[in-house]
């Protein structure tokens, strides 16, 4: 490849893990409790696609990476501070919902809109990245969207490895079912790739690509064009979190052997 | 309300039967058609369908359509939509029920987009409420569980395994009605090769073993006598999966800890994660070892029935409250006995067999 790939990655904010997630219902369906009050993450899933993006990048001449993000505007700004400075890549928002009870086909239409206006983008060269789902709506489905909103037909999902072969063509592996992989030969870019972990250690923070993509970044957040999400169609009938609770029996007063057999013998039942 | 079903499936890779899950959907799309009074299509897609059509002809179905030919034998994003889109078109389906496989997931919802639908995926029900067929499903990795209605049809909908009673009539003759579908030369740029088992010294996820045996970071940590014992915990955890027959499960502190340079159990892999950006696998039963994530951790378990956990801290989050049954205890010990009382009662003959295939 001369010129080198034109990636585009699809990724936004999410709530950090470790907190404690209440639904509230809003006159336009159900919402997080103090949703803008949490800390947030870009979706790990879509950092994945994110780090594997800049590392084909660092390793092909030529090539380029956007990041294409649909959320709110002040979310986005503080996902920023930190990923900014771990990878290089060119900042693409849309002051929008990142709500998980968004509708996929309403983000995936703004998503692709998005992508088809960036400036310079050679689709012969374009390679979609992002998760292959997120960790709020879980949809699986926003990047198939967006990819046949841009009429590409070779597409691949929960990748963890592309590798770029001599002849120009991608090796892909894709995860499928009782932890094995199926590995596909693609002819070359115009691609769509969901990605699941890919097998890169996420980047140390780098203050210089901070700097650097921090001179663009906060330009283009003031940029940001404000679209509504249309839910129009989907109807929330309901949305609580699970009220089970166990009675967990603790045992404390059990030798490993008699351990040993309470569990053998729960397990053999 | 829906007036034509359409199940969709694909063969599976042995060629001659469905994914197994497929089952559970045709026993959901039968349930609805008697709830609705609906039409029943089948639609497969494969290499050649006879032999998994009769597996379900019995069922009652109006139709059995198929799209069959070398073109369609695996599984590709580019022969698959043009296939199911067909299947939908033929079908004049405005419910889609689909199996939650790796290769309908990849392609419905572009499906659904060609047909000017919708698609909801991950979905667990699907029930006739006041005259309207809603979904249910999870947001925010298994944290909220919501419950939907959609306007638009068709509406494809991809169940996931576990939550329906399978199908299991008898087989009986197929008569397939071919729908003949000419895939452009740009659909065949990308070639399936084949299928590569993960980087392990065994295939430890065993999606339809009866218990998911989950190792936390704790396993690499340092033990009481100042050092941490690597080798023998994935000595003791191996040993367990072969003589039980156990599913692995990793926490991603675990599994991460391979990219940080940490002392690594090497057959976890980033496949084995449970929670967090990794599965949530469905188990009758759960054993946890040295985990101590709380929130992250019972994502990852939500869909496990009988949960119990083997852990040194008695206030360990994750277990108070989630798990059944909490053994305050060293792992390493509680294993190694566990896994002699496996051995016993095989006469040590599984354990060797096993031992054998996996060396």
């Amino acid at each position: 490849m001369t010129n080198g790939y034109h990636i585009v990655v699809c990724g936004s904010t999410v709530p950090d893990p470790l907190q404690t997630l209440e639904p509230v219902l809003t006159p336009s369906g159900p919402a997080l409790k103090n949703e803008m009050m949490l800390p947030a993450i870009l979706d790990p899933w879509a950092a994945h696609a994110l780090y594997e993006a800049a590392d084909l990048a660092a390793r092909v001449a030529g090539s380029k990476v956007w990041l294409v993000s649909v959320g709110p505007k002040a979310k986005l700004q503080q996902v920023m501070m930190t990923i900014a400075q771990r990878v290089n890549f060119e900042f693409v928002p849309v002051d929008s919902s990142a709500s998980g009870f968004a509708d996929a086909h309403a983000t995936a239409a703004v998503l692709a809109e998005t992508i088809q206006n960036i400036p310079g983008l050679d689709r012969s060269r374009l390679l979609v990245f992002g998760g292959w789902e997120s960790a709020s709506r879980g949809a699986g489905a926003t990047m198939q969207l967006v990819g046949e909103r841009l009429s590409i037909l070779d597409q691949f999902q929960g990748v963890d490895k592309l590798n770029v072969q001599a002849d120009g063509s991608f090796e892909i592996l894709e995860r499928i079912e009782a932890g094995r992989h199926q590995v596909s030969t693609c002819l070359g870019p115009p691609a769509l790739l969901g990605w699941a972990t890919g097998d890169l250690p996420e980047p140390r923070n780098n203050p210089q690509v901070g700097m650097a993509n921090m001179r663009t970044v906060m330009p283009a957040l003031q940029r940001a064009k404000s679209v509504p999400l249309p839910g129009a169609g989907l109807h929330y009938l309901s949305a609580s979190p699970p009220k089970q609770q166990r009675q967990t029996r603790v045992v404390k007063d059990l030798s490993p052997d008699q351990i040993a057999h309470e569990i053998a013998e729960w397990i053999g039942k | 309300m829906a007036q034509n079903i359409l199940f969709l499936a694909h063969v599976s890779e042995a060629g001659s039967t469905l994914p197994k899950i497929s089952y559970e959907v045709l026993g959901a799309a039968l349930k609805l058609r008697q709830q609705t009074g609906a039409r029943l299509t089948l639609g497969l897609i494969g290499a050649n369908v006879e032999a998994a059509a009769e597996t379900i002809a019995g069922c009652g179905a109006e139709r059995i359509l198929a799209v069959t030919g070398p073109d369609f034998a695996t599984s590709r994003y580019a022969s698959d939509a043009a296939a199911a889109e067909a299947l939908c078109r033929a079908a004049a389906a405005d419910l889609i029920l689909a199996p939650a496989t790796s290769r309908f997931i990849r392609v419905l919802a572009g499906v659904a987009h060609r047909l000017n639908g919708c698609v909801d995926t991950h979905v667990t029900s699907l029930d006739v409420v006041s005259g309207e067929m809603c979904a249910t499903r999870w947001y925010y990795r298994q944290r909220i569980e919501g419950v939907i209605r959609r306007d638009a049809r068709p509406w494809i909908v991809l169940l996931e395994s576990g939550c329906g009673v399978p199908w299991a009539g008898v087989a009986a003759k197929a008569t397939i009605e071919e729908i003949p579908v000419t895939l452009p030369e740009a659909g065949r740029r990308t070639v399936v090769t084949g299928i590569r088992a993960p980087m392990s010294d065994a295939q430890t996820i065993r999606p339809d073993a009866g218990l998911l045996f989950v190792a936390g970071a704790g396993w690499t940590k340092k033990q009481a006598d100042g050092k941490p014992h690597v080798d023998q915990a994935e000595t003791l955890i191996l040993d367990f999966l072969r003589v039980s027959g156990a599913s692995l499960g990793g926490s991603k502190s675990l599994v991460d800890q391979s990219g940080e340079s940490q002392a690594v159990l090497h057959f976890m892999t980033h496949l084995n994660q449970v929670g967090q950006t990794g599965s949530t696998p469905r188990h009758p039963k759960g054993l946890s070892t040295c985990c101590h994530g709380e929130e992250p951790h019972v994502v990852g378990w939500r869909f496990i029935n009988e949960r119990r956990a083997v852990n040194l801290d008695p206030n360990c989050g994750w277990a108070r409250g989630k798990a059944d049954v909490l053994y305050v205890a060293d792992a390493f010990e509680v294993m190694a006995k566990l896994n002699a009382l496996f051995r016993q009662s095989d006469g040590g003959q599984h354990s060797h067999e096993t031992v054998d295939q996996l060396a």
